[in-house]
């Protein structure tokens, strides 16, 4: 992807972090649940 | 406790005790050289590269795996875990030897040495992270040999002095939280000066934060990589509740660990994704960062979890190995190898057998005065005067 101005560079690089954001918030309470869905 | 031999059937010649004299021995004359010759003399570095792995590995190491300390007497003494009391003392131990080599180790990397506390006294640079750092450490390593002292207490009979000592057991366990969290990110901060010389990959904006959060995951893999050592080889000077809760303590630290690095592996993405380098994945420096993040990290990760579901606490102790081992190579990768990349491979820093021969006989120094202490002190065990007594 080619950028050439800061905007262009920062609403691409922003739009994908948020994205990768919402994808841990997802995960991480789903991988506690597998960590310590054994527990007594 | 097993009944140790009368001391004339002890046989001093050991092959650990000769291992370990050779190495005591050597270091001893690198020691000399170093402080008669100067730095030039027993290092490769010069002024492209002036931290060599003294600073990479001794201290940037050295301070992550001590992290045990700050990491296991929360848990225990502000998260109520008290499962985990029997960890605290060793991990104190650890972490009060580790931060006192890191101590050792810089005297051996400034160049003057006896200027030492000059940043302190004389000329504050208080705006300096180097400072912040110095400062922080300074103070920690106060803290923990005050935490470690109601065992050397205990070991001499001095029954006021520790129960004075550990009446601030909860003010020492807040004091070495602050100051761990402080100078861990400091560490990784002060790489924020040269965004032209560490690789894209690892520098980042966000540096303070993975070495903070990366040192939580490297002090539980350290406690546990440790109770695994005090386990196979001083399994005699271990009382009964160190014995019955170890693993309760390698199944916690093991889903705590993989929970949090789980967490790391997210934020390192967001990094990438931030400053926008997923173009250096497909290069050969990405190669050595996906093998750093994904078979150092993230794979003990699952192992941790693997471990912890299926109540393997062997599988959970080689993830400890493991994510030590990571733990060693994310910051070496930092502070030597990914630092300076940019250079032609003749200007490239690799150290002198003595500087790797002097961190061998540092580290040495650390298990011996370890082993001399445990053996010794209540470390692994509670003192009979004190038993029942879970402060």
């Amino acid at each position: 992807m080619e950028f050439f101005t800061l905007h262009d560079f920062m609403t691409f690089t922003k739009g994908v972090t948020y994205l990768i954001m919402g994808g841990i918030l997802i995960f991480m309470p789903l991988y506690w649940l597998y960590l310590t869905d054994r527990d007594d | 406790m097993a009944q140790e031999k009368p001391i004339g059937e002890k046989n001093f010649f050991t092959p650990f005790n000769v291992i370990t004299g050779i190495i005591l021995l050597i270091g001893l004359i690198l020691t000399i050289l170093r402080f008669t010759k100067g730095l030039g003399t027993v290092t490769n570095l010069d002024n492209n590269n002036p931290w060599g792995i003294w600073i990479g590995f001794d201290l940037l190491c050295g301070v992550a795996l001590a992290a045990g300390g700050y990491v296991t007497s929360s848990a225990c003494y502000i998260f109520g875990l008290k499962r985990y009391h029997s960890a605290v003392r060793p991990a104190i131990l650890t972490a009060f030897l580790g931060y006192a080599l890191v101590v050792l180790a810089l005297h051996y990397d400034v160049g003057r040495p006896q200027s030492l506390t000059f940043p302190f006294i004389l000329s504050r640079g208080t705006s300096s992270l180097l400072f912040e750092v110095g400062l922080c450490v300074f103070l920690y390593l106060t803290v923990l040999f005050i935490e470690w002292t109601p065992a050397a207490f205990e070991w001499l009979g001095f029954k006021k002095l520790r129960n004075w000592v550990v009446r601030l057991t909860l003010l020492l366990t807040i004091l070495g939280v602050i100051l761990s969290t402080l100078h861990q990110s400091s560490l990784g901060a002060l790489f924020m000066i040269v965004p032209s010389k560490l690789h894209p990959l690892w520098y980042s904006g966000y540096i303070h934060v993975y070495f903070f959060i990366s040192s939580m995951f490297a002090g539980m893999s350290m406690v546990i990589f440790e109770g695994t050592l005090t386990h196979r080889y001083l399994h005699d000077k271990m009382d009964e509740t160190h014995l019955a809760e170890a693993d309760g303590v390698v199944l916690g630290f093991g889903k705590a660990a993989s929970f949090i690095m789980m967490g790391y592996v997210g934020i390192k993405i967001i990094g990438i994704s931030v400053d926008n380098n997923w173009h250096y994945l497909t290069t050969g420096w990405g190669a050595w960062f996906l093998l750093e993040l994904v078979g150092f990290v993230l794979f003990p990760a699952i192992l941790y979890s693997v471990g912890s579901r299926e109540k393997n606490t062997k599988l959970i102790r080689i993830a400890a190995i493991w994510t030590v081992l990571g733990i060693v190579l994310n910051r070496l990768n930092i502070s030597v190898v990914a630092f300076n990349y940019h250079l032609p491979s003749a200007e490239r820093y690799f150290p002198s057998f003595m500087e790797i021969g002097t961190t061998i006989f540092i580290v040495t120094v650390g298990v011996v005065v370890y082993k001399f202490i445990a053996t010794r002190m209540p470390i692994l065990y509670e003192h009979p005067e004190y038993k029942e007594e879970h402060h």
